[in-house]
């Protein structure tokens, strides 16, 4: 199918994805209105108070409850979306595996900054990378463009029969959420049609049917086998995020997976990292094949549900995979993205070598030099004939 | 693994230009930045323009960077070895390096009354080429504001050739038409053509 290409134009990532919103134009958005909230609600409650939505828009005292907000709301059977960032994200914690087990579609914007302390409001994945074990769906965007692309594929992949779960979509702080980049925008109309009507299941608002959530299930309810249920939804999703992503391609030109690799067919190294520094990584690849290296890289674009089979596969025939976190699992093996990969390459033989690098907390700048220095540890792992020591290698860390 | 600003070449290719932009908070310079970034937009090129984060406080120093190119921009790091260097404020020479990382060609654009010549001897400035331009008394002039980013645009215009002034003039006419009355796009665009053509060089 011929896709038109829209005009390019200068927003910032927050811009990009409330206008990704706008375009979902979902029936209600409950947000917390004040710091460390980023401009993604005070642009959309623009958008409200100007008419280009027909949301209901309602503003809570804390992040807290603004989660319990959107659970009702979406419990009472409307689509309902939020967004959030760093100590607010944090301040949600409980509520959020209260939308994941009562399997409610919500779409949440999470702008990844760092965790206090100190006090720090700079770009890290410390927030959501904490959240990984709430049962919702995590979707990680490079850029201002996948940012508003993650946004309106999350709701199909969310309300989707097959999965009902909450899909939470990021991107780096600052880096992207602050900075002017390039965006091409599909119409409304179009998001309009490839999201679809809402479909609420169960809704609490439905009197002719009652219906009661989240009751107490006591020592010999059902808790063991809601979970299951839940796992089984993301075991599901893995082929409704790939579906739904190749819909969007055809709408939009532009392809997504559940993983991103590059150059990675006949790499001898390589290095698995998440967000707005793959695009910093490639450059290097590029760089390193030109000198002959056989360098490769694989961005994670879906964390939760992890797709360790892709994993294992394009990363099988690797000598020797580095880690990038930019976040840290404090006295374990490595950093949660580590963890993953290590474990998903467990069975297979050979057994790459898989490295920890932790880099970028609180929003130390990551540099190509600093990428550079991490392919050349990979590269010295490669040629040395031991295993090379797993401990944390840290990236652009002062030494002073 | 620390990167420290050294001051060897870029390694860039040449089809991206980096650009840092020093200033005080309330000088306008992550605006500039933008502003630069959007009339790459206008040329079909590439773009990405971001300030260095930190608490905003009026008169602070603050650092800002854009990227223009003829391809897709997948760096998204700081600025390290800046081409072109723009300072808004003269009194920023004496407290940060503000060539810190620039290659021995880099382009200084100053926002001063002073020549190149003059600014060299009353700050010891060494290498570079420095430009510069009285961009806080054209704003005054045209704009009646002291915010010299604008016309700080207008020279950065005449020195790299990065865009036609015709298109910098039409782009305003045209997106400032939309934000803001007459009267201050008239001025942004007398205070753009003012330091286009007032801009010393070496």
């Amino acid at each position: 199918m011929a896709v038109t290409q829209p005009e390019i134009l200068a927003v910032t990532g927050n811009e990009a994805v409330a206008e990704a919103m706008g375009q979902i134009d979902p029936d209600v958005v409950c947000a917390y209105p004040i710091t460390p909230q980023t401009e993604v609600v005070q642009l959309y409650a623009q958008m409200v108070a100007d008419g280009r939505v027909s949301t209901e828009f309602v503003t809570v005292e804390s992040e807290h409850s603004a989660m319990s907000a959107v659970i009702g709301s979406a419990a009472g059977g409307a689509r309902t979306m939020t967004a959030t960032s760093s100590q607010g994200f944090a301040l949600m914690w409980e509520v959020l595996f209260v939308a994941a087990s009562y399997r409610l579609p919500v779409v949440m914007t999470t702008v990844n900054r760092a965790l206090s302390g100190p006090i720090n409001i700079h770009c890290d994945h410390s927030d959501t990378m904490g959240g990984r074990d709430t049962g919702w769906i995590q979707l990680y965007g490079e850029n201002h463009q996948e940012a508003y692309d993650n946004c309106i594929q999350g709701v199909r992949i969310a309300e989707h029969m097959d999965v009902r779960l909450p899909v939470m979509h990021m991107y780096d702080g600052y880096v992207i959420s602050g900075a002017i980049g390039p965006l091409q925008m599909l119409t409304k109309e179009q998001v309009q049609a490839f999201v679809g009507p809402y479909r609420a299941v169960n809704p609490m608002l439905d009197t002719k049917n009652p219906v009661t959530v989240g009751p107490f299930d006591g020592l010999h309810g059902w808790y063991f086998e809601h979970k299951v249920a839940q796992n089984r939804a993301m075991d599901r999703a893995f082929k409704v995020i790939q579906d739904a992503a190749d819909e969007y391609a055809e709408l939009s030109g532009r392809r997504y997976g559940l993983l991103d690799p590059y150059r990675l067919d006949d790499a001898e190294i390589a290095i698995v990292v998440v967000g707005s520094t793959a695009g910093t990584t490639r450059m290097i690849v590029d760089k390193l094949r030109d000198r002959g290296v056989k360098a490769g890289m694989v961005r994670v674009r879906v964390f939760r549900p992890f797709p360790h089979k892709e994993f294992a596969q394009a990363l099988q025939h690797v000598k020797v995979v580095g880690v990038m976190d930019r976040a840290d699992s404090f006295g374990a093996q490595g950093g949660p993205v580590f963890m993953e990969i290590r474990s998903a390459l467990y069975d297979c033989d050979p057994r790459p070598q898989v490295l920890p690098f932790i880099y970028g907390l609180g929003g130390r700048d990551i540099f190509p030099d600093n990428i550079e220095q991490a392919f050349a540890e990979l590269e010295e792992a490669a040629r040395s004939k031991g295993r090379a020591s797993t401990g944390r290698r840290y990236l652009n860390l002062r030494k002073d | 693994m620390t990167t420290k600003s050294g001051t060897q070449k870029v390694e860039a290719p040449p089809a991206l230009t980096e650009i840092r932009w020093h200033g005080r908070g309330g000088q306008g310079a992550v605006t500039a930045a933008k502003l630069v970034a959007e009339l790459a937009l206008g040329q079909g090129k590439f773009f990405q323009a971001f300030p260095e984060y930190g608490p905003e406080r009026s008169g602070a120093p603050i650092v800002a960077f854009t990227r223009v190119s003829d391809a897709p921009i997948q760096v998204y790091s700081g600025v390290e070895h800046p081409q072109i260097v723009v300072v808004l404020d003269p009194s920023l020479l004496s407290i940060v390096n503000v060539t810190a990382g620039a290659p021995d060609d880099a382009i200084v654009l100053v926002n001063s009354e002073m020549s190149p010549a003059e600014l060299r001897r009353h700050y010891g400035l060494e290498g570079f080429a420095y430009y510069t331009v009285a961009a806080t008394r054209i704003a005054v002039e045209t704009i009646k504001r002291p915010i010299p980013n604008t016309p700080m645009v207008g020279a950065l215009t005449r020195i790299t050739g990065l865009f036609p002034i015709d298109d910098v003039v039409a782009f305003l006419r045209e997106d400032f038409g939309k934000k803001f009355p007459p009267k201050v796009v008239e001025g942004n665009i007398a205070a753009i053509t003012r330091s286009y053509e007032e801009v010393q060089a070496e």
